[in-house]
This record gives structure tokens, sequence and C-alpha cells, in this order.
């Protein structure tokens, strides 16, 4: 079983790290999203993967009666979950402001690596309201 | 006092939730930051007197018993980090209160700073390897919030770089994570030390801490993963880039030296020795990047990629007196850099840019400008009697001591060539002659006092820390003997239970 998931977790690795090296940063969010998938499978794996009841102690007893999972990688990845959507949903808007400044998303692009070529959005009132939030 | 080690954490925590009420209320905003960082200041000052009385501080928080809890430490290394992040904090709020504009405010600014000091002391502090993850995500949300406000051209395409390459970061630190807690069944640094060393499958252990490596690296901005930093640094506000410049790096130093003393210590004939080729190879090319550069906070950021090969370098060399110099490097070039970078900022305001070309004649119209100016740089180059110079001699004595002439001989000839640096900014911005008015478009405003006051405290600090040094330098010791030596550290945490 850990084979199957070692070399599933090696082909999540690859296709991420194929679509992060692309040169576009919305198939680099895509890459992103993969790869902190495979990572938290990663964890899961290295808890060790058993047919094993769950951590819960019956209630008329005081310890665990019975062989179970370990509950520590998914505590872990549930954590690393709730970080990685928080990051991506920031990437997505920090990449929308970009394209709207820029006008590209292709870090090869000219516009994308002269500084100079960034320059304000048509309406400034708009720019203002998105940052800050209606007040 | 129990729970004194968690205070420079929820301190900042609760200052940055007021403050995000008083969003819309300037002049409120800069008083409640201005006595939030003061009292963080005085936590510190009181941590470090606790920790200098017990050696260490442990909390356990929630309770839970040794080692399935989280736990925060504080050793002198940890004591002394979140003192000079309370410094720099305060001194940072003390310049932004005349520096701020109140679109920033509204923005922002305030809770961001706050919370980002809280994530740094909290990476400082913890004892747990998946906690310090946490942390660093904290840290890299708040400082991706500040990147991306105000108007400066480039902002957003250098916060594209700072965001990727710092997601990719914490990608190899998490997949670290895993791999260790399949190896050893724990993330408690203290307890992983004597697991680590029983770990029969060696090989995937180095490899784990070469991932932690490459992480921390990236945050250090080590050769060949600094790019992003003097990519991203320049478009910041200036108390940002201060804050930026002194801390965030400075915390993948850290974390590179808790790991590569605390758990990674059985393989230091390859881990070490790539941290010293590496650290070599950041000293050179920072120093040489800073060299082709105009812009004052382009040349300043360079400057921070070689100086972080020192630290590293004190690290790789691995002896007590190299640890010592390393945290001498780490104390120094806080206060210094983060100075420097607040001074960019008054050469901004009197002079109208950051572009070298089209300022001067500072030292004629802003003297103390110029005062504030020359002592960190002079302390940055490592002339005597400042602070840099104790910390460049440590380091350098230690590689006599272990016979590595050649890097003996890099680390004097980097120092000079950021000599050399600084010679350029001081003659270009200060000396030579204002140039005639061309652009309309640079605006000088009159220097606020009020400003002046930060950017001269830290310089006095710089002078009080070259002056005297001896106990500082004692202290250091003590600190590198608890990193060479962790079983204090380790007895403390695992034995201590709550």
């Amino acid at each position: 079983m850990e084979a199957l998931i070692a070399c599933l977790i090696g082909l999540m690795f690859a296709a991420a790290l194929y679509l992060m090296l692309s040169g576009s940063l919305v198939k680099f969010v895509f890459g992103f999203t993969l790869i902190g998938n495979a990572v938290n499978l990663l964890i899961f794996t290295a808890g060790r993967l058993h047919h094993v009841q769950p951590p819960l102690i019956p209630p008329d007893r005081t310890g665990l009666t019975h062989a179970v999972s370990n509950a520590l990688p998914q505590a872990l990845i549930l954590t690393a979950i709730v970080i990685g959507f928080a990051m991506i949903t920031f990437v997505l808007v920090l990449l929308l402001r970009t394209y709207a400044h820029t006008g590209t998303l292709d870090v090869g692009e000219a516009s994308f690596l002269d500084e100079a070529a960034e320059k304000e959005p048509v309406s400034t009132d708009q720019d203002q309201t998105f940052l800050v939030g209606p007040s | 006092m129990r729970f004194l080690p968690a205070l420079p954490i929820l301190l900042p925590m609760a200052v940055a939730l007021a403050l995000s009420l008083l969003r819309d209320d300037q002049r409120r905003s800069h008083g409640v930051a201005l006595a939030g960082a003061m009292m963080h200041l005085a936590l510190a000052i009181l941590l470090l007197a606790t920790v200098l009385k017990h050696e260490i501080a442990v909390l356990w928080v929630g309770g839970w018993p040794a080692p399935f809890g989280i736990c925060l430490v504080a050793d002198y290394l940890s004591a002394v980090m979140v003192l000079i992040t309370a410094i720099i904090n305060t001194a940072v709020m003390a310049y932004a209160c005349h520096d701020i504009d109140p679109g920033q405010v509204r923005t922002g600014f305030y809770p961001f700073m706050q919370i980002l000091t809280a994530a740094v002391c909290g990476a400082f502090l913890t004892g747990d390897l998946f906690n310090l993850y946490v942390w660093f995500e904290v840290m890299l949300m708040a400082s991706f919030g500040l990147l991306v406000m105000g108007r400066n051209p480039g902002r957003l395409t250098g916060g594209v770089k700072y965001v990727t390459v710092n997601l990719i970061a914490t990608l190899f630190f998490i997949t670290a994570i895993g791999l260790i807690y399949g190896l050893t069944g724990t993330l408690n640094m203290a307890d992983l030390h004597a697991k680590a060393a029983g770990v029969e499958n060696t090989a995937l252990l180095t490899a784990a801490a070469m991932l932690l490596m490459v992480a921390f690296g990236i945050k250090a901005a080590l050769f060949p993963l600094f790019f992003w930093l003097p990519a991203a640094y320049h478009t910041l506000p200036v108390p940002v880039s201060a804050f930026f410049a002194g801390m965030l790096s400075k915390v993948g130093v850290y974390a590179l030296i808790r790991m590569f003393t605390l758990v990674f210590t059985s393989n230091t004939g390859f881990t070490h020795t790539t941290l010293m080729v590496v650290a070599a190879l950041t000293m050179l090319f920072g120093v040489v990047g800073a060299a082709s550069q105009m812009e004052i906070r382009r040349i300043l950021s360079f400057h921070i990629i070689s100086q972080v090969g020192y630290m590293v370098l004190g690290l790789a060399l691995f002896t007590p007196l190299a640890l010592a110099g390393a945290i001498v490097y780490l104390v120094h070039h806080i206060i210094v850099k983060a100075n420097l970078f607040l001074v960019s900022g008054l050469v901004r305001h009197t002079g109208g840019s950051f572009n070298l070309k089209t300022i001067g004649g500072l030292y004629k119209t802003n003297g103390l400008v110029a005062v504030g100016f020359i002592i960190p740089a002079f302390a940055l180059a490592g002339f005597p009697p400042l602070s840099g110079f104790w910390a460049k001699l440590l380091i350098i004595k230690a590689c006599l001591e272990r016979q590595q002439y050649t890097l003996a001989l890099l680390s004097a000839a980097v120092g000079l060539l950021t000599v050399f640096s600084m010679i350029k900014i001081w003659t270009e911005a200060f000396w030579k002659p204002a140039p005639a008015e061309k652009n309309s478009s640079s605006i000088k405003r009159p220097l606020s006092p009020w400003m002046l006051i930060p950017v001269l405290s830290l310089a006095l600090v710089t002078v009080l820390l070259g002056l005297c040094m001896e106990p500082v330098i004692q202290f250091s010791m003590v600190a590198a003997g608890q990193l060479m030596d962790p079983q204090v550290y380790i007895s403390a945490v695992l034995g201590g239970q709550p």
C-alpha cells in the first residue's frame, strides 16, 4: 500500500513541477495546488498506513482498548490544508492585480520583467476600493 | 511568570487586533502602535533577564505532557533574538508615525506589522518543528499584505517573485517535516535530537536535512536562492523594508542555526561542508552584486545577502567561537541593516530620490542624516571600534582556528568590498554637489526631527555595542555553548513537565 501511494506522490510531484516550471503564472498556481496535495499525502503516509480503528476511547472506558491509527499526521495535514487554501486565495488575487497592471502573466514577457512598464490601472477609485474594501 | 515566553507573541497579536479596529483613526493608530511596541520591548527585556537567571524558560502550551504538546522555549539565543525584534519593532513604529500616509494606515499597515512581529517572535521561541512552519506561514501572510500595499511601481511584479519563491520554500519545508516525522515519529526539536541520531536510514535523514537547508536558505537568501530579495525589497514602503531587511532573512538564519546545531549533527561532514561552500559563495556574490547597483536600497539589499553569508559561515565552521561570532553578527547586523534602510528613507525625504545619480549634497544640507548614515555604514563595513569589526574578527578568528585560510581571506576581502559600496553611497548622496534640478517629479519634503530619533538611537546602540563588546561576546559564548552542547536545552524541555 505504501509503495503504491509513494508512486502516486512521485507522479503528483512530477506533474506539479512541470506545471510550476512552465513559465505561466496561472499554471504555477495549479502546480502549487497539486504539489500541496502531494505533500499532504506524503505526511499522511509518513504516519504509516494500517487497517486499524480510529483513535477513539469508548464511553465506558478510560483508555484505548485496541490498536489505533496515528491521528497526528491528520491534524498536521488539516493545518497544512487550511494554510494552503489561504495561500492559494492570496496568490490568485495577487495575480489578478498583477494582470490588471502589466497585462500579462507570462514571466518571460517584457512587460512583466520591466518594472517601469507597470502602470496604474485606468480607474484609481476602483483600485482604492479593491485594496481597502468598503469603509 | 510561567507564561512569560508566550507574552512576546500574544501582546503584538492583541495590539494588532486593537489596531485593526482603529484603521480609520490615524493619530490613535500611531499612538497605540508605538505604545504596543514599547510594551513589547519591556517584555523582551524581562524575558532576557529571566533567561539570564534560569538559563532556559520553557512553557508547555495547553499543559500537554512532553513531548506531545507544543512548547515555547527561550534559551539565550531565542531571548536575544526576541529582544532585537522588539528593538527594531519600536524603532520602525517610531519612524512610521511620520512616514506612513493615511491610505497605508487604512489598508492595514499597523495590524500587519504587529502580526509580523508576533510571528517572528513565535518562530524564535517555538520548540516544535511544525509550529515553526506555522509561524513561517503567518510571517509570510503578513509580509504579503505589507508587500503589495503602497503605490510604488514594480511592487506587484516584485511581489509575485517574492510570493512564488517563498511558497516554494514552504513546500520544501513541509515536505521535510513529512519525511522527518516518518523517520522519527516526533517533531519536537529537543526530542528529535536523540531520535535523529538513532535513525537507521541516514541517507533519507540527510535528504530531509538538505530539504530544510533549501527551505531556510531561500528565506535567508543564500546563494543561489537569493535573487528574489533584491527584486522585492526596494519596492516596499521604507519602514516595511527596514523591518524586512532587519528581521526576515535572519529568521531563516536562526532556523538554520537551530536545526543544524540541535537536530542534524550526525553527518556534519556533509551538511556543514555544504553550508560552508554556500556561505562563501553567498558572501562573494552578494557583495559583487551590490557593486553594480546605483539605487540605495538595491545596494543595501545585496549587502544583506553578503552579510548573511558571514552568519552561515559561523554556523558552518561549527565551533563554539564561530557560533558565538554568528550570534554577535546577527545582533549587530539586524540593528545596522534596519537602520540603513531607515536612513535610505531619510535620504529619499531630503534628496527626493533613492537613485544615487539624481541626488547629492546632503552632507551640507542635512548633517544629522549624514551622521545617521556613516555610523551604521562603517559598522557594516567592519571598522573598529564599531560592532561589525568585532563580529567579523570573531568569524575570521574561527576560520583561522579551523585552518580555513581561504575563507578567512575571503571574509576580509568581502569586508573591503563592503567599504567600496558604502563609500559609493557616501560620496554620491552626501559629498557630491547636488545635481541641477531637472525633473520636477522628485518631491523634497522637510525633515521632521522625530524621524531622526529612531535612526540616531539605533546608531547610538551600534556605537555602544562596539564600545561595550566584552559582555556581548561573553553572552554569545554562553549562548554558543548552549547550542554546541544541547543537553541543557533537552533536559529543560523534556525533563520539566508541566
